[in-house]
């Protein structure tokens, strides 16, 4: 028999360390993933969303890049044009939920600071918790706009089936280096701000092949809500990716 | 940053394979690639776990480096500081990554009480 062994009663553990036996510490064989938990809700969110017809995209962004502002340009143009559900994650307030009422989309706000302890992104039982208050049997569309964070919210799969960023030109050519993880996971970037272009030192070309460093098969587009630069293409992207079956 | 939120769901594994026994250690393999700040994830792990049934048990970390596959000529490398997932020996344009996302509780060191 083996250092470690199963029992048919229970998980693989050893009896041969010495140590173990001075102390009567035994050491069990676990090998169980942290996240199994929010991706079996993650895996229920999506096949919920899949079952009701929906297709669903999870926006992603550093504060301040411009999801909101582009979210309601989005609602704008896509009102009559296909059913969209927004879950709208926030720490506090519901100022960005009220900024997206009234273009005829059902909202449903997570405050990730009210019973869930400020959470700094979306997971998703937070997710599961909100799709019951949207009409889905009614939607096409569900775009989760997530707390606006470039660090956990990569790492949690929340049911979504693609991923779009929210980059502004005035962070920075860097961003995708400094944060691969959340640029790597993403379906497509959106450049926003981009009618700033012609007031910054940005370079274009070095973001682009830093993007392409940590991401080279990406989508981008480039967008300002401000103008509207960019903004039918992001929506043409949605509707055509939507009419698609689910990718995950 | 949501070191927090996974000693929970940390917590949650450990007390249901615990089953009654006392823990002592938790080993937990993560992956370079992983956003986690072990040493933070350990304080918060101390944090949370203080006054519970779980007090005093350790959490060891074993750090995977990030290593990289390339799908078109097989090379593998490991990731250096600077993140990128080209391949360094055919210019092929996006490894797969062979090692570094993992994230997951591998063995647990209990007494029976």
């Amino acid at each position: 028999m083996g250092r470690f062994h199963r029992h048919d009663d229970g998980p693989a553990h050893s009896h041969d360390d010495h140590s173990g036996y001075a102390t009567g510490i035994e050491r069990v064989e676990v090998l169980e993933r942290i996240f199994d938990e929010n991706d079996r809700l993650a895996a229920a969110n999506r096949a919920d969303l899949a079952a009701a017809g929906v297709w669903s995209v999870n926006l992603m962004s550093s504060p301040g890049a411009g999801k909101t502002a582009l979210l309601r340009e989005t609602l704008v143009r896509l009102a009559g044009v296909t059913r969209i559900g927004v879950v709208e994650g926030d720490i506090e307030t519901s100022l960005d939920a009220d900024r997206l009422a009234g273009f005829g989309a059902e909202i449903a706000l997570v405050n990730t600071g009210n019973g869930f302890g400020g959470e700094c992104h979306l997971d998703a039982p937070m997710v599961r918790s909100a799709l019951p208050r949207l009409p889905l049997a009614d939607l096409d569309l569900v775009l989760i706009e997530n707390v606006g964070n470039l660090v956990c919210p990569a790492e949690f799969d929340v049911g979504e089936h693609a991923r779009a960023m929210v980059y502004s030109i005035t962070e920075g050519e860097e961003k995708p280096l400094k944060y691969p993880v959340m640029f790597r996971s993403a379906d497509l970037v959106l450049i926003n701000k981009i009618d700033l272009l012609p007031h910054l030192d940005f370079d274009l070309e070095l973001f682009r092949a830093n993007l392409r460093a940590v991401n080279p098969r990406v989508a981008t587009i480039g967008t300002s809500a401000r103008t509207g630069d960019g903004v039918d293409e992001w929506c043409a992207w949605l509707i055509s990716r939507g009419a698609r079956p689910a990718r995950r | 940053m949501h070191e927090l939120a996974l000693c929970r769901s940390i917590a949650d594994i450990v007390r249901r394979t615990a089953a009654e026994r006392r823990v002592v250690r938790v080993h937990l393999r993560i992956g370079e690639l992983r956003q986690v700040v072990p040493d933070t994830l350990v304080y918060c792990w101390s944090m949370t776990s203080a006054g519970t049934d779980l007090d005093g048990a350790e959490l060891v970390v074993d750090r995977v480096p990030a290593r990289l596959r390339c799908p078109d000529c097989g090379h593998v490398s490991a990731m250096g500081d600077f993140p990128d997932f080209g391949c360094a020996a055919c210019d092929g344009a996006s490894c797969e990554v062979e090692s570094g996302e993992e994230f997951l509780i591998t063995a647990m060191d209990l007494v029976e009480t």
